[in-house]
């Protein structure tokens, strides 16, 4: 046996590697059977951390496209509802650098909630059907009213209303909601920041 | 009718930064005359001139970032750790090396860092570990302890003149014997004498630890021992590194053979044994927080130091072994979290490792 | 002596009780006016039940619980309620909230009431809703309903039942003279709890060890009870529910449960007196005990204090001096928070009002950096590793800061005592725990509005599905029909194809006789057309087939003939079109000449726009303004006019106009006030 490798040293290896790679071959090919992945992780984890507001700010129709967008690549910084955290988490996620929000798709805004001035609506529909979350009522030619609970702040039934009886008010603070804010930094890194910006302006 | 509006607690403790630091400083002071008495006016000069430095340094550093320097010059940080390098580099050094040290502890160790609280080492030991590996010779030659010889100490003027000159300059230092290598350096290159042989032979053994040196110890385990009262740290570093510096040597002593490592005695009283446990291995900002982290930070700087002590080329090595726990500070603290109440205990293998 | 446990951490700060507790429970009297916040207590908050202008008596219900974790809420005086509406209340957001206020006519006369005799011969339940009727909520901290936690829990057997008398917060002494003066009370509100809660090992009374007088005056109450009165050695904060079970009993509520996890209830001493004199006596909760103190009050004591007095009303009873108090903090100096004005009124949960002078609580030093000194953990009652902590919530960690246990931190501030750096501690945890709730409360959200989502994606495309499956149905049933009446032979078939869209092109033809002639015309122009291009191809078939010297020449020929009698018949048909409408004839060509002309009305229209904007640029500000005017102004004329068509003919439109011309009316007197201040301007 080991002569014979010896003597054809050549033929040893490649009959060695044949005979490696066939079991492994076939180890593999049963793996990706076996623990095969239904649909795209990666999207679905990016989407995971989207605020599915669906407001489309980031040129995409609804949070999943976006997702599957950046799953392929699209950069992390057009969603304007998520803002820095969001951004921050997507960072962590796929472990790129997290940039600032690209200002271009709108600004990181204090949430809202849309609410119709109900005796100016003339029950058109139109924010009805452009609202992607279902979270508008009423019929044609009835008062519409918003749920506000699953209005996610969109503003997208503000631009087709025609009688312009939609408005996105701040959600206001209230005793239960209210919250300790963090401590003014006084000193370190963040004003590194600020003179570092300064010297570059 | 405008009150103020903060958080709670509305109340705070006795101590601040500043006063942590101060006492510090103050418990320096019995193993500062220690040394002062053995070694002449050298540390002093060493410690001022330090203290001089660094506060320069610190301003300097402070200024270039934009800091209010008053603020932070009031936290005593840098004139700690100016006073601990100044009584690791030996006396009648030249101005120069002591500069140099603490310009590398200030600037580099401290503030490129982001200053007080984010150095992830010892300020102090890294100045000290520049300068070893820097300036070897500068580095180890220490003064004689007056004891070890005939001779007087040099007088202030003398030694503020070496600080300037070097010690070229003043003709005591042409003295044979004025300098000679400690006694862990001789312990170290021993391997024919038993250890008793070596206390009859050199007088620079002293009683314990060598002569000064055990002084100079048992000067900063007093001052340990007052911080301890004052709840500036707490027990579980110093003390558990002594006990494994305590462990190891008794291991290794074997009665006294020519191999010996020296007595658990000796070791505790030698060099910059007590000096480090109480002033090195407590430092806050590198060391680890919890206290079951603190044990194992302190009992492995016990087994690095004695292992370098006795092995490794330095003769001394608290600012390596330090140095080396420091890496292994958050690391430590990742692992031995404390079981929060209401929890089981966490089982940390389970969770995502590392920080 | 019992065996205590001992907590990790905790501080010793200054105890400062000395100055309150040496004088005995002073009544504060009866304010003016008395507020109400209708939620005193966690859960949902009170419904008011009465209206404004009505008298009430004293202890009457002005708002009941609503659901329930709720807690009703009684008039402590007799008097007038003169408003119902948002005021201040003790909160540490400074904001308002809804409140009844109460304006007192002096008499402080009681609504009829009584206690029950032997509350042992009632059921618990019913003992229960007799707790809940006087509107008893925990008195110590937070203000959970009390009915809630006596309620029966299933399965759940208590026990321990822990009595709360550690009061472990510098400054207040509430409870400690509570102990002192009324520990009959409080004994026989326990035997109360007791029958309720049914504590099968024991019944605990856990006082620190600060307080003699108040060990001494339980042990006298208790004697011949199964009430043990315990005492611990003083530490902040042995006095949290949490520490006070593992003080007294060595177990540890798991982190996100409820004592009553671990065969535990636990009441707050104030409670206990709450709960005697509802069941003994039929009073509602309108009172309680509050500790007045800090150097910058005169008279330091313990008032009985009726619920709804306003603060400045207790510190004007103490000898207040506003210049040299720097903070009023509702609660103690560790966890209590300060108040904005003294205006809000005492609640339920108030048990210290403390009026400190800059030297006693100096405002906070600025913080430095933190030097991971690790005091913070040495002193922190949960265990946790508070720099750490801190770290994570300046980084806004949230996942590590979960890992670390955050959600256990009781916000004690032992660390931010214990800190030499004066970093808030305390609050960075508060920002980042509320940080993380928010964003747990996104997170359901988001998934919520993504179901949504994906529920009317999923709806619109069944919608369009059924739309398509529709159409296809119809062509289908088209094509059933053309085959039904058809024969076997392909070529039949689609010569009867032909002719059925002749026929339908044909039957068209009436129903587009309104339309324009023009659109005949393009009609046969288009068969023309066609025809010419089949007579091409069948021609240049032809050509071909000759030259093949094919079987078919003979039959293309044919079909060339055919093909051009074709054409020659659909020319002749156009031509007599044209004929029969020659006025139209004239405009055979007018496709051409409407092209120049809507040239010419886009190079009109770009002269126009060009000249109109050559004459806006030279325009002055104050001409654009003018102009401005007049446009909104023959605006507003129109809709005014449509407005007046509408409502002649009674249109269904009428409102939609008439909020148009209330809008243009605005618009205008907008371009008016422009114009008008333009001018003013220039002449200025």
């Amino acid at each position: 046996m080991t002569e014979l490798i010896a003597q054809y040293p050549f033929f040893a290896a490649l009959l060695a590697l044949l005979v490696l790679g066939i079991p492994f071959g076939g180890l593999l090919g049963f793996a990706a059977v076996k623990f095969k992945t239904e649909g795209n992780p990666i999207a679905d984890q990016v989407e995971s951390l989207l605020p599915q507001t669906q407001c489309g700010q980031c040129s995409y129709p609804g949070c999943r496209p976006y997702a599957e967008a950046i799953a392929n690549g699209e950069a992390i910084n057009k969603c304007p509802p998520g803002g820095e955290s969001t951004i921050q988490a997507l960072a962590d996620l796929l472990d790129v650098e997290a940039v600032p929000l690209d200002a271009e798709h709108g600004e990181e805004n204090v949430k809202t909630v849309a609410y119709i001035r109900e005796d100016e609506c003339i029950g058109c529909t139109k924010c009805i059907q452009a609202c992607p979350v279902d979270a508008i009522l009423g019929a044609a030619k009835q008062m519409h009213t918003v749920i506000v609970s699953e209005c996610t702040g969109c503003d997208l039934c503000v631009e087709p209303c025609p009688v312009d009886c939609i408005d996105m008010l701040p959600i206001e603070t209230t005793l239960q909601s209210w919250r300790w804010n963090l401590p003014k930094p006084v000193e370190i890194l963040a004003t590194d920041r600020t003179t570092d910006k300064e010297v570059a302006a | 009718m405008a009150l103020l509006n903060i958080t709670s607690p509305h109340t705070s403790g006795p101590l601040d930064t500043g006063k942590v630091m101060q006492l510090v400083l103050i418990a320096t002071i019995p193993g500062v005359l220690a040394l002062h008495w053995h070694f002449g006016w050298g540390v002093l000069i060493n410690i001022v001139w330090a203290s001089i430095a660094a506060l320069g340094a610190e301003a300097l550093a402070l200024a270039l970032r934009k800091r209010p320097i008053k603020f932070y010059l009031s936290d005593f940080s840098v004139l700690v750790t100016a006073v601990l390098l100044a009584i690791s580099i030996p006396p009648y050094s030249p101005w120069w090396l002591i500069t140099v040290g603490i310009v590398f502890s200030v600037l580099i160790a401290k503030h490129l860092y982001g200053g007080i609280g984010y150095n992830p080492f010892n300020p102090a030991m890294v100045g000290y570990v520049v300068l070893l590996i820097s300036f070897p010779i500068e580095m180890t030659t220490w003064a004689s302890p007056r004891q070890a010889y005939d001779g007087q100490l040099p007088s202030l003027i003398e030694s503020i003149t070496v600080l300037f000159s070097g010690r070229d300059a003043l003709p005591i230092f042409s003295l044979d014997g004025i300098t000679m290598a400690t006694p862990l350096d001789i312990l170290k290159q021993n391997s024919t004498l038993t250890v008793e042989d070596l206390w009859t032979k050199f007088p620079q053994f002293g009683q314990w630890g060598g002569l000064g040196w055990e002084w100079a110890n048992i000067g900063f385990l007093a001052g340990g021992i007052f911080l301890l009262t004052q709840r500036v740290f707490t027990w579980h570093a110093p003390i558990s590194m002594l006990v494994s510096l305590t462990v190891m040597s008794a291991f290794f002593y074997d009665s006294g053979s020519s191999i010996s490592g020296g007595s658990p005695l000796f070791h505790l009283l030698s060099g910059a044994t007590m000096f480090g446990a109480f002033f090195i291995v407590t430092d806050p900002v590198t060391s680890a927080v919890s206290n079951k982290g603190k044990i194992i930070y302190g009992a492995l700087i016990g087994v690095l130091l004695y292992l370098i002590r006795l092995w490794g080329s330095y003769p001394d090595a608290m600012a390596f072994s330090v140095l080396l726990m420091n890496f292994a500070a958050p690391f430590l603290d990742y692992y031995t979290q404390p079981r929060t109440y209401g929890h089981a205990k966490k089982d940390r293998s389970k969770s995502e490792g590392g920080q | 002596m019992r065996k205590v446990w001992d907590i990790h951490g905790g501080i010793h700060p200054l105890e400062n009780k000395d100055q309150s507790n040496q004088l005995p429970i002073e009544f504060a009297g009866i304010p003016e006016q008395l507020v109400f916040p209708l939620s005193q207590h966690i859960g949902a908050p009170a419904v008011a039940i009465v209206g404004v202008g009505q008298k009430v008596l004293k202890g009457e219900m002005i708002a009941e619980a609503k659901g329930l974790v709720s807690v009703a809420v009684h008039a402590s005086t007799s008097g007038e309620v003169i408003a119902i509406q948002d005021n201040p209340v003790p909160h540490p957001s400074t904001m308002s909230a809804p409140c009844i206020t109460l304006k007192s006519d002096g008499k402080d006369q009681w609504i009829e009431h009584q206690g029950i005799n032997n509350y042992l011969n009632l059921d618990r339940t019913e003992l229960v809703n007799h707790i809940r009727n006087a509107g008893i909520a925990g008195m110590g901290g937070a203000g959970f309903p009390s009915a809630v936690k006596l309620s029966v829990r299933g399965e759940q057997t208590v026990e321990t039942l822990i009595i709360n008398g550690t009061e472990c917060e510098p400054y207040i002494t509430s409870d400690d003279c509570l102990m002192r003066e009324r520990a009959d009370e409080i004994i026989a509100g326990i035997e109360i709890l007791r029958y309720l809660i049914n504590p099968m090992k024991e019944t605990l009374i856990g006082i620190e060890d600060n307080k003699p007088e108040a060990i001494a005056a339980l042990n006298r109450a208790a004697e011949g009870t199964a009430i043990n009165v315990v005492s611990f050695p003083t530490k902040y904060p042995s006095g949290g529910e949490k520490q006070l079970i593992q003080i007294l009993t060595g177990k540890e509520v798991p982190a996100g449960g409820l004592p009553g996890d671990v065969g535990i209830v636990c009441q707050n001493i104030g409670t206990t007196v709450a709960i005697y004199r509802a069941i003994a006596h039929g009073e509602p909760l309108i009172s309680r005990i509050t500790t007045v103190t800090g150097n910058a009050c005169d008279h330091n004591t313990n008032y009985e204090v009726l619920l709804g007095t306003p603060v400045s009303y207790l510190l004007d009873h103490s000898g207040f001096h506003q210049k040299k108090c720097s903070r009023l903090i509702m609660g103690g100096p560790m966890m209590g928070f300060t108040l904005e004005n003294s205006n809000v009124p005492i609640v339920k949960t108030s048990n210290c009002i403390l009026a400190p002078t800059v030297d006693e609580l100096p405002p906070p030093t600025p913080a430095q950096a933190c030097i991971r000194c690790g005091m913070c953990a040495e002193v922190c009652p949960a265990s946790l590793l508070p720099q750490q902590l801190y770290w994570f919530s300046r980084g806004k960690e949230y996942e590590k800061l979960e890992d670390h246990n955050l959600m256990d931190c009781i916000e004690c501030g032992a660390c931010s005592y214990a800190c030499p750096s004066n970093i808030p501690l305390v609050q960075y945890y508060r920002a980042s725990k509320a940080d993380i709730r928010e964003q747990k409360q996104d997170a359901i959200k988001a998934e919520q509005s993504k179901m949504r989502f994906e529920a009317r994606q999923e709806r619109l495309d069944r919608q369009e599905a059924e739309k398509e499956a529709k159409r296809k149905a119809r062509k289908l049933a088209a094509e059933e029909r053309a085959r039904d009446n058809n024969n076997p032979d392909p070529i039949q078939a689609a010569i009867d194809r032909a002719k059925a869209k002749k026929a339908s092109v044909k039957s068209e033809k009436p129903a587009a006789e309104n339309a324009t002639e023009s659109l005949d015309r393009a009609r046969l122009k288009e068969v023309l057309a066609n025809v010419e291009k089949r007579l091409v191809t069948a021609k240049e078939k032809l050509k071909q087939a000759e030259q093949q010297g094919s079987d078919n020449v003979e039959a293309f020929r044919t079909a060339v003939e055919k093909t051009n009698s074709k054409y020659l018949k659909t020319k002749q048909e156009l031509i007599t079109f044209n004929a029969v409408n020659p006025a139209l004839s004239d405009s055979s060509s007018m496709p051409a000449e409407k092209k120049i002309l809507t040239g010419d009305a886009a190079q009109d229209a770009i002269a126009k726009a060009l000249a109109k904007r050559d004459a806006a640029s030279s325009m002055t500000d104050e001409e654009r303004l003018q102009n401005a005017v007049s446009a909104v102004t023959k605006r507003l004329q129109k809709a005014q006019q449509k407005l007046a068509e509408e409502q002649r003919q009674e249109g269904e439109h009428i409102d939609l106009l008439t909020n148009a011309v209330a809008k243009l009316d605005l618009k205008l007197a907008d371009a008016d006030a422009a114009y008008q201040q333009f001018q003013n301007n220039n002449h200025d």
